[in-house]
């Protein structure tokens, strides 16, 4: 599914990853933690193709594909989906006509007709039950005046309208309480197969107490130093990253 | 008649023919440039109008004549030779041309883009189009429609010799010749324009367009249009359209008056694409325009301008709130791209009592273009209650770009509210980023991104104009960030 060797990436003259390598099967779910600075959301950008990030070595095969070939939108039409950590709003474009552009965008990549309206309300019917965003939010302006909770449950409601092959949570557990931290890991659960492949990036295990990950993942000064199964993530939690 | 008489007679008006500088040709005839008392007298000659038309024009041309051009507005233009100008010219016919294939290339592009139907083209463009066509049946069928209710909607020419007591009662009431330079100009030589009357208690069953009619004259240089809403009557009115306009005149000055009556509601909604110039701002229009309307008793004016066209825009449709509970609106979109400029607002007059407005501007600026908000919310001393709420916000797409915010706020009354809200933000490459994230291509997340901005104006345009503005803020916008 992914494949990354050897990346280095830089943001001005800042050296951030420093030769990252990191392979994700289907339908794996991949666990990236670290401490501040390690270079864990700086992943999550060049992955989907910020432009602030420059790839100085190294290559991503995504499903076949050179990754870093691709612009920003067609990484996302290939199947690349990114929830952000801070998820942006955009005043006066309501959720609904942002899904529709999205999927519809999509859709002209693969070479398909614009999705009929009434498949488009089912579809956001069946996600919006997924992560308990009701119909208020959806009718809203592209997360305006959401709440931070809100907010990332839009990003999985989002996830879920477009089935990506491949989706980056980079960081979703931040600033969510107990509860919706419930809801959207039972959504991200909701969407596992054997075919969809996950990175999660966080600081906390707790989110991983909810979405059980298959591999953890150490990053520190932008590489990865240590693997491990779902155990090293409690065995951080208690020793801490000085550990390593 | 003696021989000797017939050569003087002759004489005298071939003399006086030359001495106008009146030349004449097969196409059209138009009078040589340069502006005096006597050109006046022509060009109304010409139109055959009454003695008092005559007189007006000319206390405006005197007027005019002792005013400097004004120099406050935030724009840096070199200022039209006014000598230079011819100030009558007969409807010219347009080239027609045989089939769409003849015309230029870019526009035709544009015009697909603003999703013009092939007729519409056709009709825009200047090419034969069948006597079948649906818009004229269209047209026809409004016509008699509006006969029947007792609508007047015709040339102000027209009207003048048809509704000589109307116009009389009304012409230079909101915007007197002495209003300002380019209004007195106005005043002095306008060519036509358009007259719209609404009886009592009528409610205009459609949106009155001036696309029909500018199909039939040609638009002029010196453009006056006179829009009277009679007690308790209705009426939606639409100028311009979204089709990128080319003209051969550099400098437009029009006049708008609207004269809303005790309960009358008048909707004015503007489309403006003059041709802009090139990237450098070569070869543009300049755009002086001067629209305001009076509100009597209960009455309301609500106006929406969509403005992308234009090298420079100076335009502020105002109202002047005079009878007691009446009602002003103002919404706006300006978008600015490469070199334009414009400088655009309203003024709200406050003088009835518990008279309210509201003043919703939206500009958005892009490449080196300067965009300026200027408003005057005026309380005057014995409009108690009056209230006013403004949102002006700037929407700022290149570090090249300027937007500015200009607004004068004057209360002589201690029960007036007033509430301002100004905002500046610039496009985010965030937002960007988020639409692209989500399979959303550059261009389009612009388009998305910009229409959410100016979506409270948008909403504000009839229907089926609503749509080609949208699509005309895209592409009015295409590649312009930076």
């Amino acid at each position: 599914m992914l494949k990354i060797k050897n990346l280095h990436a830089q943001v001005g003259d800042t050296q951030i990853l420093q030769g990252l390598n990191l392979e994700v099967g289907p339908g794996e779910v991949h666990a990236i933690m670290g401490p501040n600075g390690s270079g864990k959301s700086t992943l999550a950008s060049v992955l989907s193709g910020r432009e602030s990030y420059e790839v100085t070595d190294g290559s991503v095969d995504f499903d076949g594909v050179d990754l870093l070939e691709m612009d920003a939108s067609d990484r996302a039409r290939e199947g690349l989906f990114l929830a952000f950590q801070y998820p942006v709003e955009i005043p006066g474009v309501s959720n609904m006509n942002f899904m529709k552009a999205a999927i519809n965008g999509k859709r002209a990549h693969q070479g398909l007709d614009p999705i009929k309206g009434t498949d488009f309300l089912q579809k956001v019917k069946d996600c919006a039950s997924l992560v308990e965003l009701d119909g208020r939010l959806r009718d809203r302006s592209v997360n305006e005046g959401f709440s931070g909770g809100e907010k990332k449950r839009n990003e999985i409601f989002q996830m879920a309208m477009l089935e990506p092959k491949l989706a980056v949570l980079d960081e979703t557990d931040s600033g969510l309480d107990i509860d919706a931290l419930r809801v959207v890991s039972q959504g991200v659960n909701a969407m596992r197969n054997s075919d969809r492949s996950f990175i999660v990036i966080t600081h906390y295990q707790r989110l991983l107490d909810h979405i059980v990950p298959d591999y953890v993942h150490v990053l520190s000064e932008g590489k990865i130093v240590k693997s491990g199964g779902k155990e090293l993530a409690l065995e951080l939690e208690e020793k801490g990253y000085d550990w390593i | 008649m003696s021989q000797t008489e017939e050569d003087k007679l002759l004489n005298e008006v071939t003399g006086k023919s030359y001495e106008f500088g009146f030349t004449t040709d097969i196409e059209s005839d138009t009078i040589a440039p340069g502006l005096n008392e006597d050109v006046i007298r022509e060009i109304s000659a010409k139109k055959n109008e009454p003695e008092w038309m005559l007189e007006w024009r000319l206390a405006a041309f005197k007027i005019w004549s002792e005013m400097e051009e004004p120099e406050w507005a935030h724009l840096e233009y070199p200022k039209p030779d006014l000598q230079a100008i011819s100030y009558y010219s007969a409807p010219k016919k347009k080239t027609e041309l045989k089939s769409l294939d003849e015309v230029d290339p870019e526009l035709r592009k544009t015009m697909e883009k603003l999703g013009i139907s092939l007729e519409e083209q056709k009709r825009l463009s200047g090419v034969a189009v069948d006597f079948v066509m649906d818009s004229v049946s269209v047209a026809t069928s409004f016509k008699d429609k509006l006969a029947e209710l007792g609508v007047i909607f015709c040339s102000l020419s027209e009207a003048i010799q048809e509704h000589p007591e109307l116009v009389k009662k009304y012409i230079g009431t909101v915007v007197p010749q002495r209003d300002n330079y380019y209004a007195a100009l106005n005043s002095a030589v306008f060519t036509d324009g358009s007259f719209c009357y609404i009886p009592k208690g009528v409610r205009c069953p459609m949106e009155l367009s001036t696309y029909f009619r500018i199909n039939e004259a040609g638009t002029g240089q010196f453009e006056r249009t006179l829009l009277i809403a009679d007690e308790g009557s209705y009426v939606s009115y639409l100028e311009g359209c979204t089709a990128p306009q080319r003209d051969e005149n550099q400098l437009h000055a029009a006049v708008v008056e609207i004269v809303s009556l005790d309960d009358a509601e008048v909707k004015y909604s503007t489309v403006q694409n003059w041709y802009p110039g090139d990237e450098k701002g070569k070869g543009g229009v300049y755009n002086f325009v001067t629209k305001r309307g009076i509100c009597y008793k209960r009455s309301k004016i609500s106006w929406t301008q969509v403005e992308t066209g234009s090298a420079v825009t100076w335009k502020y449709p105002s109202c002047i709130l005079k009878g007691d509970d009446s009602i002003g609106e103002f919404f706006s979109v300006a978008v600015t791209n490469n070199m334009q400029q414009a400088d655009t607002g309203t003024k709200m007059i406050h003088l009835g009592k518990r008279s309210r407005s509201t003043i919703i501007s939206k500009g958005i600026s892009a490449g080196n273009s300067q965009n300026s908000y200027r408003g005057l919310v005026k309380i005057h001393p014995g409009a108690t209650n009056a209230r006013n709420f403004s949102v002006c916000d700037s929407l700022l797409m290149s570090s090249t770009c300027g937007a500015h915010t200009f607004p004068y706020i004057e209360a002589s009354n201690p029960t007036a509210k007033i509430e301002h809200e100004a905002t500046t933000s610039k496009i985010g490459e965030d937002q960007i980023f988020y639409c692209q994230q989500r399979g959303i291509d550059e261009e389009e997340a612009i388009g998305l991104i910009v229409k959410g901005y100016a979506k409270e104006v948008l909403n504000k345009l009839p229907m089926e104009f609503a749509v080609e503005a949208q699509k005309l803020l895209t592409i009015s916008l295409e590649g312009s960030v930076g």
